[in-house]
């Protein structure tokens, strides 16, 4: 279980993160979201204890990173698939670390098989890997110790489509099987699909946190009709906030029995009535990030996810 | 590829730390299992081979004793070997391992001893090998030449090399840890006590300077064995200034700055 309280840190004058909290408990994938520069990567390296925190702390089971005598055993960690050395092969980079971890060697032909770079991958050097190949092998570096907590930064770049769906069910059994993964993105899809409970951050600050249903509930109802205009007439008469959605829908800020309701009383026909789960996260997203200040000048582009999820 | 890893567990929680030898010996593993690395140690094994040989075709037979070859050989290792020692900390910042070190080992200082340690069993290894290639050089000059060999060496010339030489090499660590960049830290190294030398040595009135603090000057006897008395303190204050001071600075350095 990951617990991070009011956790601060400052760069001269700048806040990198400011009053951060959020827990990931045992048994669950937390998504970590935030545009690019939002404090995801400086929260995640004081978690790890490469970073000093300002003020605030957070914890692993109660202990703060550092006073894990063996920490690789209890967290398995990747924070950068580039951050190999390019002279070194991927069976070596993880012969060095089960050395380090005091696990047996038998152990680095299991994770080499698990992540898929067994065979001839093994014995080439990381400077001849793609990105995805990097981040398998971070991936087997960071499960090697058969830690109970993941802690991984932007763990699907690089990955193909493929690699992101086999990810994802690894990641599943490993909360299943009651280990806490906490694992950061700036693709809305890629953290959606996998993750129990989110907490998105943006210019520093948590914009939100909780289980996923929550904060999609929170998001509310796409609602269509062939009459547009009628419809949100009929909202506006019951109260509901909306925005404009794709297509000519509506996204309304509420669930969607109250929104059917009020459709019915006005005698607008709906074409469409559900909760807005995907684009309901995008458009918090969105907004919440928007709201959170300056980081927001990074959102994610449409091509940009279509390129990666 | 498959989808399954052994169930999570909580007993690793008190996984014993690992042991300052298995750190050593990782830092050891990790000077040889890189390209860069590899090609670094055979290089200065062929050196410390080549100089005795170039002693042996082309020197004076007074030269062509085992404790001449030795002594000539220790060019290759103090020249080269320091480079190692640079490398062993400025590649885990040009190559960005240290993010997955430290998050290995968080005590920061348990690794930078490991590496100092390690760099010094690396100058042991350094002059046994310039000793294995003196005794070859030696065996070998009266069976390639006409000229007698002898095989006396003096205690005092092994030991001082060995000094002399983890001397060297920790001050390539200092230099590495003060500096977190190859590049830099190479250049600096050599050009650094280089120009400091010239410069000592040069101006007159910079004598005492040279005497108490350059280097090159104060550990010069060691390579023979004739270092004594004063000499000794003229070491260590000179070590003082080219490796305390860049080894505390960089200590420093290394524990307050954040890995990335």
């Amino acid at each position: 279980m990951i617990e991070i309280e009011h956790l601060t840190r400052r760069y001269g004058t700048q806040l990198a993160v400011s009053d951060v909290t959020f827990s990931c408990p045992a048994g669950t994938v937390t998504g970590f979201l935030g545009p690019n520069g939002a404090g995801k990567s400086t929260t995640l390296r004081t978690l790890c204890g490469l970073a000093a925190p300002t003020s605030g702390s957070a914890t692993i089971g109660g202990r703060q990173y550092r006073e894990l005598p063996n920490p690789g055993r209890h967290v398995g960690v990747l924070l950068d698939a580039g951050a190999q050395h390019a002279g070194r092969t991927g069976g070596e980079v993880l012969t060095l670390t089960a050395k380090v971890l005091g696990v047996p060697r038998t152990r680095v032909g299991e994770m080499l098989q698990l992540v898929g770079l067994d065979g001839g991958a093994a014995g080439k050097r990381v400077g001849k890997y793609s990105l995805g190949m990097r981040q398998r092998l971070g991936l087997a570096t960071a499960l090697l110790g058969d830690p109970e907590v993941l802690v991984l930064d932007e763990p699907a770049n690089g990955l193909d489509p493929e690699g992101i769906y086999w990810m994802r069910g690894l990641l599943r059994g490993f909360a299943d099987r009651g280990g806490t993964v906490l694992l950061s993105s700036h693709l809305l899809r890629e953290v959606e699909a996998v993750a129990d409970r989110l907490a998105v951050i943006a210019g520093g600050r948590l914009v939100a946190s909780g289980s996923k249903e929550e904060l999609l509930a929170a998001a509310g109802t796409v609602v269509r009709a062939r009459e547009r205009v009628a419809l949100e007439q009929a909202l506006a008469a019951a109260g509901i906030r909306y925005d404009a959605a794709e297509d000519g829908a509506l996204l309304a800020g509420d669930e969607p029995e109250p929104v059917g309701i009020a459709a019915a009383r006005a005698g607008v026909p709906l074409l469409e009535l559900r909760p807005a789960s995907g684009a309901g996260l995008e458009e918090l997203f969105r907004s919440l990030t928007h709201a959170g200040g300056p980081a927001d000048a990074a959102p994610t582009t449409p091509t940009a996810q279509e390129a990666r999820a | 590829m498959t989808t399954t890893t052994e169930p999570a567990r909580s007993s690793a929680l008190d996984a014993p730390a690992p042991s300052l030898a298995t750190l050593v010996g990782v830092e050891l593993r990790k000077s040889r299992d890189t390209r860069a690395g590899f090609w670094l140690l055979l290089t200065i094994g062929a050196l410390a081979l080549a100089v005795p040989a170039l002693v042996l075709f082309f020197g004076e037979p007074p030269e062509k004793t085992f404790a001449e070859y030795v002594g000539a050989a220790q060019l290759a290792v103090a020249l080269l070997l320091p480079v190692l020692g640079i490398l062993l900390v400025t590649s885990e910042w040009s190559q960005r391992t240290a993010l997955t070190t430290f998050a290995l080992v968080p005590q920061r200082s348990r690794v930078l001893v490991a590496k100092l340690v390690a760099a010094a069993l690396l100058a042991v290894l350094g002059v046994v090998a310039t000793l294995v290639a003196g005794a070859l050089t030696a065996a070998l000059t009266p069976v390639l030449t006409d000229d007698p060999t002898s095989w006396s060496i003096d205690a005092e010339q092994v030991l001082q090399t060995l000094l002399v030489q983890v001397l060297n090499v920790l001050i390539g660590v200092a230099f590495g840890l003060l500096l977190l960049s190859s590049p830099l830290a190479i250049v600096t190294y050599f050009a650094l006590p280089t120009a400091f030398t010239v410069l000592v040595t040069t101006v007159g009135a910079l004598d005492w300077v040279r005497d108490w603090l350059d280097l090159t000057t104060t550990t010069g006897p060691m390579y023979e064995g004739r270092l004594d008395g004063q000499g000794w303190v003229q070491v260590a204050t000179s070590a003082a200034l080219w490796l305390l001071l860049p080894l505390v600075a960089g200590w420093i350095r290394v524990h307050r700055t954040e890995i990335t």
